[in-house]
């Protein structure tokens, strides 16, 4: 019992000091430039996350799976041309299926490699990250493309508002709570967790752990078509290269979360979090002014933090 | 004072972690050439004793006594450094360098700044060739077989210049012809006059092997035994603090219709057409050596491990499994052989573990019941007795006697009609031990069909109604009742192989 609950403890201060280093952080920036403090801004920060923390989600589900997947910056490209074009010649709805339907196939392929095939999930998705690229790049023609009617509904989830609260904000909410409850109450949930903890015992336990392993690939795959509907409509339209890098902040995200890196635990609650002071700190330098490369900087200091935090309690429980 | 009879005197040792006593006046006695077995129930504390010992642990008081001196090791290495060598149950020699470089890890000789390979091999031939071993010093570590890495872990001891040499649990993944080697060199080392402490559940190995018996439980000195001047039941009443009057119990149940019936079963280089049946309520074993193809036998069934030819039939019905899922649907349960690799996810909880094969069956609407896993967690919690302070304890944590029990009862909650349980009994103290085996006597009088895969011999004849006994991949004999005697067993179990 006691163990038990030590070990929650340190999960659960770590997962909040990581909301209230968020805070802090927002409060640094607020008292150096005011306008921080607006109610605009805050509503920017959401809506700069909601990408992040969409796709954050679903890499949440590969790492739970003892993966990780570097591919879904050049799948956000992919799709951000894919909704952008398909809007231009078969209208918003069918453009939304057929993205969503793409983001899941690639999800497919990667899985397949991994899940079936077992190629270590690095070196695959790797590989998988050009392929998608090269792809967004031969089907875009290179070119930026543009929504041919940018008053078309589809905009709305970029640029639309219910009442304050960006569209974009909303989809975020109800998909991370989707995968949340997937992940957490079902089935599915479990196996994908049971699965990164360790795949043999499943294999003996009834459990497809091949399986387990692709979907979670296509839960990824998926949530990174929803973040490039969310992306594409803010602007109207889609650089080839959109989503170059975005896998670095998605996967900074979840493990400033705190999933286990080597699979078997995590949470899209945390996941959310991560992609908060994400945002925070994004926006903060933008509104100073900063240069983006101290962005990168400090991002990088931050990971490796978070990384070091994640070893000691595992160190502390490996003790006790 | 100091005894110079003995090689080591550790005497009143006490260790406290948070919580727990972990020993409590612990003792033993080693003199030079002396094989010192050291007995107790899982979490009695050997473990910990030798940790204190070698310096991986410090021992809140008491003294330890070795060579004439009192000594205090800080670290493992000055533990080391002074003679006193572990070889761990789980082995900790890198795969991929050669013997010689293992032996001589920290401490290659050199020649400035490059390694002086011929001395390192000629140092690591001598040491193994000392104890007979086949083993070069420029073979790799990953090509040989655990008895064989065993053997250079020992080696590396020698050539260090062990005085005591700690074993944990060396045989527990070797055949018995491996086992008669390492004694072998046991009693080549005991005749240098090293001083050798056994840690091992197995009775018969202690009996032939050890000159005397540590007894500890619950961290305390039971009792320094000579053997030959005690019995098993003695030292087993030792070790549990109760006579165990029937140490086996053999299932006394109706047997009914066959469950379970494999014709003709082929695995290219592992099977060759294995046949059998097992029917309700009756406990089939599965005897024969390591790599007999028992364990293969019962994974290609449970569809795990494609087969060439061969038929299953499971109730009537034939069968062909792609996977342990539809194996699971039809009624199987399978306990492996190694609990860590294939039977438990470490980290999580005692109830997520027994959950975890019934959870699609433990739902509310679209959702995980959680509250129903924790109804089945005790449940089988009160049925087997599992000590574990809380459900949601990791089960990492746990003795394995109760991880044991928590993997049965993952299978028993699906409501099984084939269990199958191969080695059930690994590395589990000789108390828990005997729970399980009561435990699957119970299961077979309670109608189900049950298959135990052991190779402890009177294990399996304490428990099964019935055995198969397997060599090279084939089953060599069926043996029920009077047939079942020591004789048959290991001349059918050696047909062939």
């Amino acid at each position: 019992m006691q163990d038990k609950k030590s070990f929650d403890f340190v999960r659960f201060v770590k997962s909040q000091m990581l909301l209230v280093a968020g805070i802090v952080i927002f409060l640094i920036f607020g008292m150096i430039e005011h306008s921080f403090f607006t109610q605009s801004n805050i509503i920017n920060i959401f809506r700069q996350i909601a990408v992040i923390a969409v796709m954050g989600a679903g890499m949440t589900y590969a790492i739970i799976g003892g993966n990780f997947d570097l591919s879904v910056g050049s799948l956000l490209s992919l799709c951000g041309s894919v909704i952008i074009m398909s809007t231009n010649k078969m209208g918003p709805v069918a453009a939304i299926v057929f993205t969503l339907f793409v983001g899941c196939a690639s999800g497919v392929v990667t899985g397949y490699i991994c899940g079936y095939l077992h190629l270590n999930s690095m070196v695959a998705t790797l590989g998988m990250m050009n392929v998608l690229q090269a792809l967004t790049l031969l089907y875009s023609g290179g070119n930026f493309v543009s929504l041919d009617n940018p008053d078309i509904w589809i905009v709305a989830f970029g640029q639309g508002n219910l009442g304050i609260v960006p569209i974009s904000v909303i989809v975020m909410i109800i998909f991370c709570v989707i995968y949340g409850i997937i992940l957490t109450r079902t089935v599915y949930g479990h196996n994908v967790k049971a699965v990164g903890t360790n795949p043999m015992t499943c294999k003996y336990s009834g459990i497809n752990d091949n399986w387990v392993v692709m979907t979670t690939f296509i839960m990824s795959g998926l949530a990174t078509a929803v973040a490039a509907i969310l992306l594409a409509t803010r602007g109207g339209g889609a650089q080839p290269t959109m989503g170059l890098g975005y896998e670095f902040d998605v996967i900074t995200a979840v493990i400033l979360g705190g999933a286990d890196l080597a699979g078997g635990e995590g949470s899209i609650y945390r996941t959310f979090v991560g992609a908060l002071v994400i945002g925070i700190m994004k926006t903060g330098f933008v509104i100073l002014g900063m240069s983006v490369y101290y962005q990168y900087i400090a991002e990088c200091i931050i990971i490796l933090i978070a990384v070091f935090l994640d070893l000691r309690a595992k160190g502390t429980v490996r003790k006790s | 004072m100091a005894n110079t009879e003995y090689l080591l005197q550790m005497k009143n040792i006490v260790k406290t972690f948070p919580g727990v006593r972990a020993l409590d006046g612990a003792a033993i006695t080693v003199k030079p050439g002396e094989v010192v077995a050291l007995c107790g129930e899982n979490g009695a504390g050997k473990s910990t004793l030798m940790k204190c010992l070698y310096g991986s642990y410090h021992a809140d008081e008491g003294e330890i006594i070795y060579m004439g001196q009192r000594v205090d090791f800080k670290t493992p290495d000055e533990g080391k450094e002074a003679g006193i060598i572990m070889v761990f149950q789980e082995l900790s020699l890198i795969r991929d360098l050669t013997v010689a470089e293992n032996m001589f890890l920290g401490s290659l000789p050199h020649k400035g700044f490059a390694v002086d390979w011929k001395k390192l091999n000629d140092d690591a031939n001598a040491a193994l060739d000392e104890l007979n071993s086949s083993v070069r010093g420029t073979d790799y570590v990953r090509d040989l077989p655990i008895s064989q890495q065993q053997m250079v872990e020992i080696a590396r001891g020698v050539a260090l210049g062990a005085k005591i040499l700690i074993l944990d649990e060396p045989t527990s993944s070797l055949t018995e012809k491996e086992v008669a080697a390492l004694f072998e060199i046991i009693r080549k080392l005991k005749a240098q006059g090293v001083g050798i402490i056994y840690i091992s559940h197995k009775m018969d190995e202690i009996f032939e092997i050890c000159d005397s018996a540590v007894v500890m439980r619950d961290g305390k000195f039971t009792g320094q035994f000579v053997l030959k001047d005690i019995t098993l039941d003695t030292l087993i009443q030792a070790m549990i603090g109760r006579t165990m009057d029937n140490y086996f119990t053999k299932a006394n149940g109706v047997v009914g219709e066959e469950v379970l019936k494999v014709e003709g079963l082929s695995v290219p280089g592992v099977l060759k057409d294995v046949s059998f049946n097992v029917r309700k309520g009756e406990v089939v074993g599965f005897y024969g050596l390591v790599g007999a193809g028992r364990s293969e036998t019962m994974e290609a069934i449970f569809g795990v491990r494609p087969y060439s030819a061969g038929t299953i039939t499971l109730k009537g019905e034939q069968v062909k499994f792609k996977g342990s899922k539809e194996a699971v649907k039809k009624g199987i349960g399978f306990v492996t052989e190694d609990r860590k690799q294939t039977g438990l996810l470490l980290p999580k909880s005692c109830r997520e573990n027994m959950a975890l094969a019934a959870l699609p069956n433990i739902k509310k609407g679209m959702f995980v019941d959680e509250d129903k896993t924790l109804e089945i967690y005790h449940k089988y919690e009160k049925i087997m007795d599992i000590k574990s302070p809380s459900p949601e304890q990791p089960i990492v944590l746990l003795s394995g006697g109760n991880q044991q029990k928590v993997i049965i009862g993952k299978w028993l909650c699906m409501g099984p009609d084939l269990v199958i349980l191969d080695e059930p009994t690994r590395g589990i103290d000789i108390g828990a031990k005997s729970e399980i085996h009561k435990l699957v006597a119970s299961l077979a009088e309670d109608g189900l069909a049950v298959i135990v895969i052991s190779s402890e011999m009177p294990e399996i004849m304490g428990v099964s109604n019935r055995i198969y006994t397997m060599a090279a991949g084939r089953i060599t004999a069926e043996l029920s009742g009077d047939e079942i005697t020591e004789e048959n067993l290991m001349r059918n179990i050696m047909v062939g192989a």
